[in-house]
């Protein structure tokens, strides 16, 4: 049967025709291609990978900046603590010193009221002592113009004097 | 293999006589078949296409496959009724007509022209028009070499030069002397026939198509594939990755890559080209036993070039069977070298039956309406009607077929090279 006879020419046109194609393809199409899509693939792995290291250089550098905001964060804290603490030192402080201030000032200015009293009240003794001898100037000048009665008057101090 | 084609022939008979049982069964296993075989391929398939583009190619792929199943049935019958009509006119004569009318429609005939190579690539009969390419004939008789054109043979004696092609008879399609005495030399016959036209016009379609791709490879380094380009890679890591590096191993696979995807994209381009009915296509290359001959034995050539010391050892002696099988008679050995031939022929048998018995089913089916057609006009338009519809079916899992037998050859091929290459065990 014709169907199962390979023909001769058949088979000649075939090797021929399938070895050019072979040959074309490798040196024009398979080779190129292939190396096209292992670079592709080299090119991907590599990528991923570099991708891979940044995430986990990123993971790194976001736990150390984690760290450092904590830090950060502690440092703040106590540095708040204290600055609170100087205040209200410092507060306790003032409010002492104040106090101090306030009693020494009020003691100098008792001292000086009493002072000034006193130095009052001595000027007030002068000079209701000089007005006293100043009105018993003028009564004694007037009472004292008649002779007579200088004498009973001086009689009568001495008088007086006796019953001292 | 004469007896497998009897049986193919006599199933063949067995669907042309009406109300035959076998139908019905064939069709139940047939779609038994096809629903597994698209179980697996989808499998297959999924793994190697993203499922984001997977829907988007498997429909690509499926409308022109649809496209050429419509076709196909389409144009085929056309063609077969204008031949047809004809042939039943008694008012039409002429020698060739009677001679048809007397012997009717014979579907085993008209499957077989169709099958096999031709001196001319027929596309078109139309009562006496006839539409064919003729190609050109080279013979080399006697040490003289012989060229003309194939339409020199359209005479009454289907002869020219003193060779003639008979139309009939043993030598029908084979070019002979037209007066041959016993003692002639033999006319070797190197005509650029239907199926080698069909060769050089698949082998330009893929030089074009992947030139083209290399091209567009080297143009968009290291970016993602567009166009032609994403259709075709994942078929080349295919390849690549689930036949060659499977079973040649990662080390040894690069050196059959070329061959490999050669053969492949061969045999997928030209049992795709086989199911188009019209003309680039049509041709049944791949189900012609000399084309996956060639095939075959560059695949053996490539096996046995490339064994090991291992490869060869194993098969004068073959480890872990008794010394009895091989030393006084050479049994184990005698068996091994036998493996060796059979490998190829198996893979040149499998091909080959595969594509033809696709073409003929196909075939089958048209010839049924021409059956039905003689018995009763409307009888033939209401087979035509079934017919249609399973040949839209058998198309669909032609294309199947298609890429199923292409895949076999390509992975059997890689899997002998790779126990040709294997490194033995340590142990």
């Amino acid at each position: 049967m014709e169907l199962i006879t390979p023909g001769l020419g058949l088979i000649f046109w075939m090797t021929l025709v399938f070895l050019a194609l072979l040959f074309l393809l490798k040196k024009f199409a398979w080779i190129p291609i292939l190396k096209a899509l292992k670079d592709r693939e080299d090119a991907i792995t590599d990528a991923l990978l570099s991708a891979d290291k940044a995430k986990e250089e990123m993971k790194q550098l976001q736990f150390s900046n984690e760290q450092l905001l904590a830090e950060a964060k502690n440092e703040r804290d106590n540095i708040l603590n204290d600055a609170r603490k100087i205040k209200e030192k410092i507060i306790e402080e003032a409010r002492v010193k104040a106090g101090e201030e306030a009693g020494r000032i009020t003691a100098s200015a008792l001292e000086n009221i009493r002072n000034e009293k006193m130095a009052a009240l001595t000027e007030l003794k002068n000079e209701v002592g000089q007005l006293s001898l100043d009105i018993a100037k003028k009564i004694l000048q007037r009472e004292l113009a008649d002779p007579k009665k200088q004498e009973e008057f001086a009689r009568q101090l001495l008088d007086e004097i006796k019953l001292n | 293999m004469q007896l497998a084609m009897q049986v193919i022939l006599q199933s063949l008979n067995s669907f042309s006589e009406p109300g035959a049982p076998s139908l019905q069964e064939n069709c139940q296993k047939i779609r038994k078949v096809f629903i597994f075989a698209v179980q697996i391929f989808m499998q297959k398939m999924r793994r190697h296409f993203p499922a984001r583009t997977s829907f988007f190619f498997r429909a690509v792929l499926l409308i022109p496959f649809f496209f050429f199943a419509y076709g196909f049935t389409g144009v085929v019958c056309a063609q077969e009724n204008v031949n047809l009509v004809p042939a039943n006119d008694s008012v039409i004569s002429g020698k060739e007509h009677k001679e048809k009318k007397a012997e009717g429609f014979n579907a085993g005939d008209m499957i077989m022209e169709h099958v096999v190579d031709n001196h001319e690539w027929h596309i078109l009969e139309a009562g006496h028009f006839t539409l064919s390419i003729p190609l050109p004939v080279i013979l080399y008789y006697n040490g003289k070499l012989y060229t003309f054109c194939s339409s020199r043979f359209h005479n009454e004696e289907h002869s020219y030069l003193g060779f003639s092609l008979p139309a009939e008879g043993p030598a029908k399609g084979k070019i002979v002397r037209t007066l041959a005495a016993p003692g002639d030399p033999r006319v070797y016959d190197f005509s650029i026939t239907k199926t080698v036209l069909a060769i050089l016009i698949s082998a330009a379609l893929m030089l074009f198509i992947f030139i083209s791709v290399a091209r567009a490879y080297a143009r968009n380094r290291n970016q993602a594939p567009k166009g032609m380009q994403s259709m075709l890679e994942p078929i080349i890591i295919f390849i690549r990755d689930d036949i060659a590096k499977s079973s040649i191993g990662e080390k040894k696979y690069e050196k059959y890559m070329p061959y490999l995807l050669t053969i492949f994209f061969f045999i997928f381009l030209n049992n795709v080209l086989g199911l188009i009915p019209i003309f680039p296509g049509g041709a049944n290359v791949t189900g012609n036993i000399a084309v996956t001959m060639v095939m075959a034995v560059f695949t053996f050539i490539l096996t046995t070039v490339n064994g090991n010391k291992h490869y060869w050892v194993d098969i004068v002696n073959t480890p872990g069977v008794p010394w009895w099988l091989k030393l006084p008679l050479p049994l184990m050995p005698i068996v091994e070298i036998i493996g060796l031939i059979t490998k190829p022929f198996v893979l040149m048998v499998r091909l080959f039956a595969n594509i033809t018995a696709g073409h003929i089913i196909a075939l089958g089916f048209i010839s049924l309406i021409f059956i039905f057609g003689a018995m009763n006009a409307a009888l033939g338009y209401g087979v035509s009607v079934v017919s249609v519809a399973f040949m839209i079916f058998m198309n669909l899992l032609e294309l199947l077929v298609a890429f199923i037998q292409a895949y076999v050859f390509t992975l059997l091929s890689a899997l002998y090279f790779g126990l040709a290459t294997i490194e033995p065990e340590h142990h």
